[in-house]
């Protein structure tokens, strides 16, 4: 039998707000144990939340960007259960009003689009971070990270394979990423995943038993993670078997996934509404004030690329990866006007270099307007594109303006047809044999008398021109 | 008359008149103290120092022409308020030595008016009782009768009132603690509407009907503490953007017009004869001064005990999981786990009408049975709610006994927690429905026991209480007496 696997994501993604969600603490990451506490965030009797408004505007920006609906009421409840890192006994969190519901991203799936449903997004506080001790019997508990901000985004069971649920993380993380609104650092929990997943025979309407999948800490874990849990429920299908409701762990080193121990057992997590904070009201001019500071997103951006600049969509995807890289682009081509060749030049060059340097478009020494000058240069036939690769380098160690190194270098590229004849002349002249064997129809020789002709201009010679005078002279004679 | 048997009022004239100073009344008050608290017991901390060095930095305010109506006047606090630096322990084992490192907004209000802090008063433990019974610190009694008790939770702030030992004190109120002890010392205590009095620092026990209120010794003293305590605090989102009147200026002020509702279902049985008639009495008073009284029906009022006995353990059972040993107050160390700890700390921490109220809460919340307790109870509270809404359109105050019965034996109803939670019935639905109310003493028992009538006014509006409350104490033939101990 053929099976479909019906997978939902849950993602947690850490907002980049300066402090914390209930109280003034900073959510700086690092920071030495228990740094960036408060009676607040640690819980002490008698104190009360008071709600970072930021918060709640982030959240509205990543709902709208995923075209969800706003609850112009909603509401906070409480999660109760026990933990040490969990100073008041329960979460602050939302669950019967959550801010956004019924949204959806479209996801680049070989070519095509595929629309993959949000359920709902809400927000939260985060838990603290326990340590435990292996060298001695103790467990330490650090409150940094208790009341940082979250959103939690639950999928809609839409995704049918490990490629899809990786495709919509990805664009989830590219749309954090671009609002400016998560840092998207995986491994330092900011942006976390954990799927839902059952296998259903091909055809059939009703979900199978699902297995709740955690631990997943990369893309790459993801996909992994799937790829084996799918294969692991079909084998259990196809032999008989029943799959066990149950949260199993990934174990990247091992390659399996398996069942968390020690907490099998079922938490009620005794949700109410929290009486100590008022529902969020949301007015329309609150969404508006939100709608204008949303930028263009990266599946928009990419398509107004293709279509206005003309250039290849692998391009378009290369050139879109931050906002900032987009930005650059297009800087340079407004200089420039000549997209294709300012996309080779920050495709190639420009990020082969900041991959070198270990660096992001924004400490690139090179600006987008020098990049842009450079290709002018060589529109005008100043300088050749082999002579800009050598100004590009300096430019890259020096942040010198390109025309400047042309000038200091006399790298200016000779397009007087008089001293370019006179060296055309010269290379026949002394490489008469090579001349005969030309005409007699070893027309591959003429690259080789270009290339005399390069040698001794030192490159600066207009190859165009070479070209042209080279083919004249070679006929003529 | 002795300072300490003095008024607010009374004393800031004499303060300003420089015939007495703070220091000299900070004296009689501990004095008092001294000489009565090992009978009474209201007190589980005394801040005696700390009182001296406010008291002398209240004289000086004053020669400098700076004080204010609280200004030099001594305070209780209920222990339940959190005193930067200063334990608070909520009568309970599991905070007996926690020193908070914050002053809840109360206390910072009564400081910056010049207020002088005596002591934390004691209480039924996280304000679960109502009887002062269940304190970890032992029993408060009544200065009425030391056989009796003060009734509660608030009640060693009451107590400390009615024995002199204060001038006035803070207490919360969550289904009656303000009202009820008033009632049963015979001295006056407010219920503010929910939302006017700041929570931040008030340890919480039932979130949503938790309310800071003051024990005063007239009315007049109850306008000048709600003028301190009163308005928005940021530190906290539930209370209110409101513009807060002066409430003296409704002091003595005529209710002559006025509509009175008495509602029905708070003449039942079961309701002692004595505080009956007081009650009876007290309504007519009302209408010797021109108001006239009306009989009402709140049709909700009888499942009022049902509800609040759902929703304030629902809401304490998850307030009181932050005390599990880990980063403050009591921890077992005989646990050999972290479970072990948890339920070791809990069980040797909490004393029993906790633990009992802590199950209540977790199972009316628990999947399952959510809906049939937590969110049933939700809903009558909100036709609770409007029954008052609609008993408001008409009426500008309702008045009520403020308890079934005066004070009763200490032990009488330990072993009985449902006689323990009737003691509530006529003081909850004020808290459910999140409205001020007040009590006034209107009466004795042949046994000199005393007796208290309660009001009611709408949202917010403590002035029209205060009037009401005020009219009655000027003008009703009443005999006054003060408990002798």
């Amino acid at each position: 039998m053929e099976y479909e696997p019906v997978i939902g994501l849950e993602v947690h993604a850490q907002l980049l707000t300066k402090t914390k969600i209930f109280c003034g603490c900073s959510t700086q990451f690092g920071a030495a144990p228990n740094s960036h506490t408060c009676p607040i965030c640690i819980g002490m009797p008698g104190i009360l939340p008071v709600l970072n408004k930021k918060v709640v505007d982030y959240t509205i920006k990543m709902a709208l960007a995923t075209h969800c609906n706003i609850n112009r009421e909603n509401t906070w409840a409480r999660k109760n259960y026990f933990y040490p890192d969990l100073p008041k006994g329960y979460q602050i969190t939302q669950f019967a009003e959550p801010i956004a519901e019924h949204g959806y991203v479209d996801v680049e799936m070989n070519g095509g689009k595929k629309r993959i449903g949000i359920t709902r997004i809400h927000m939260e506080e985060d838990a603290g971070k326990s340590i435990h001790d292996e060298h001695q019997p103790a467990s330490y508990v650090d409150l940094n990270r208790a009341g940082v901000p979250l959103i939690e985004i639950v999928s809609e069971p839409d995704i049918r394979s490990a490629e899809e649920g990786v495709g919509y993380l990805r664009r989830l993380h590219e749309i954090l990423v671009y609002l400016g609104i998560c840092d998207g650092n995986m491994e330092e929990g900011s942006f976390r995943c954990d799927a839902n997943i059952s296998l259903r025979p091909k055809g059939e309407e009703k979900f199978g038993i699902r297995a709740e999948l955690k631990n997943m800490n990369s893309f790459r874990h993801v996909q992994r993670a799937l790829e084996y849990e799918i294969k692991r429920q079909q084998y259990i299908l196809e032999s008989g078997g029943e799959v066990i409701q149950e949260t199993r762990l990934w174990d990247d080193s091992q390659g399996v996934t398996h069942p968390m121990r020690g907490k099998e057992e079922a938490h009620d997590y005794r949700y109410f509404p929290d009486p100590d904070l008022v529902s969020i009201v949301v007015s329309d001019e609150w969404i508006e004030e939100i709608k204008k500071t949303i930028p263009e997103l990266p599946l928009e951006k990419r398509e107004r690329f293709v279509n206005t600049y003309d250039i290849p969509p692998y391009d378009a995807v290369v050139l879109t990866t931050s906002r900032e890289l987009a930005d650059f682009y297009e800087e340079t081509v407004k200089n420039c006007r000549k997209p294709k060749i300012a996309s080779n030049w920050v495709m190639g060059d420009v990020l082969g270099h900041l991959k070198e340097d270990k660096k992001d478009i924004e400490g690139s020494p090179v600006s987008a307007v020098s990049l842009a000058k450079m290709i002018n240069l060589i529109e005008d036939g100043t300088i050749s594109g082999k002579i800009a690769k050598e100004v590009f380098e300096e430019m890259w160690k020096t942040g010198k303006e390109p025309k400047k190194i042309v000038e200091e270098r006399g790298l200016i590229q000779i397009t007087d047809t008089g001293s370019l004849e006179n060296a055309i002349d010269n290379v026949l002249k002394t490489n008469p044999a090579q001349v005969e064997e030309y005409k007699q129809g070893k027309e591959k020789l003429f690259g080789f008398f270009v290339g005399q002709v390069m040698k001794i201009t030192r490159g600066k010679a207009n190859p165009k021109l070479v070209n042209e005078l080279l083919k004249k002279k070679l006929s003529a004679s | 008359m002795e300072l300490n048997q003095l008024t607010i009022h009374e004393l800031q004239k004499k303060l300003k008149n420089s015939e007495t100073t703070s220091v000299e009344i900070t004296e009689a008050v501990f004095k008092r103290i001294e000489a009565v608290d090992d009978k009474i017991h209201s007190f589980v901390t005394l801040m005696k120092d700390e009182a001296f060095e406010e008291a002398r930095e209240a004289d000086k305010e004053i020669q400098r022409g700076n004080g204010g109506p609280l200004t030099g006047i001594p305070i209780a606090l209920k222990d339940i308020m959190c005193t930067k630096g200063t334990r608070t322990t909520c009568g309970s084992h599991i905070l007996e030595n926690f020193i908070p490192p914050y002053d809840s907004t109360v206390v910072k209000r009564l400081r910056d008016a010049g207020a002088v802090f005596i002591g934390k008063t004691n209480m039924d433990e996280f304000a679960m009782g109502s009887s002062t019974e269940t304190s970890y610190f032992g029993v408060t009694k009544n200065p009425w009768d030391l056989e009796k008790i003060p009734g509660g939770s608030s009640g060693g702030s009451a107590a400390a009132v009615a024995a002199d030992q204060c001038i006035a004190s803070l207490g919360s109120d969550t289904g009656g603690s303000i009202r009820q002890p008033a009632a049963l010392c015979g001295i006056v205590g407010m219920k503010p509407t929910y939302g006017r009095v700041s929570r931040f620092g008030l340890v919480a026990f039932a979130s949503s009907l938790d309310q800071i209120g003051p024990f005063t010794k007239d009315v007049e003293d109850c306008a000048i503490m709600l003028n301190a305590i009163a308005g928005y605090d940021p530190n906290d989102s539930t209370s209110v953007h409101a513009d807060i009147p002066d409430y003296t200026e409704y002091v003595s002020k005529s209710i002559e017009g006025w509509t009175v509702g008495i509602p029905k279902e708070y003449f039942i049985e079961g309701i002692d004869p004595e505080v009956l008639s007081a009650v009876e009495a007290a309504i007519k008073e009302v209408e010797h001064m021109g108001a006239q009284c009306k009989e009402i029906s709140l049709p909700h009022s009888e499942y009022c005990v049902a509800i609040y006995y759902v929703i304030a353990p629902s809401e304490a059972s998850s307030n009181l999981a932050r005390y599990d040993g880990v980063r403050y107050g009591f921890r077992s160390d005989a646990g050999r786990d972290l479970m072990d700890m948890y339920k070791m700390s809990r069980s040797a921490g909490f004393g029993d009408e906790v633990k009992r109220r802590i199950m209540i809460g977790t199972h009316a919340l628990s999947s399952g049975y959510y809906d049939a307790y937590y969110k049933k109870a939700s809903q009558v509270r909100t036709l609770l709610r409007k029954d008052f809404d609609e008993a408001f359109r008409t009426c500008d105050a309702i008045l009520t006994p403020s308890t079934p019965t005066p004070a009763f034996n200490i032990g009488e109803k330990m072993d009985d927690p449902l006689q323990m939670y009737l003691c509530d019935v006529f003081t909850i639905s004020c808290n459910l429905a999140g409205i001020p109310g007040i009590s006034v003493p209107c009466g004795y028992t042949e046994a000199g026991l005393p007796i208290g009538v309660q009001f009611l006014t709408g949202h917010f509006e403590e002035g029209k209480l205060i009037q009401i409350a005020s009219a009655y104490e000027k003008n009703a033939t009443l005999e006054r007496r003060r408990a002798t101990i």
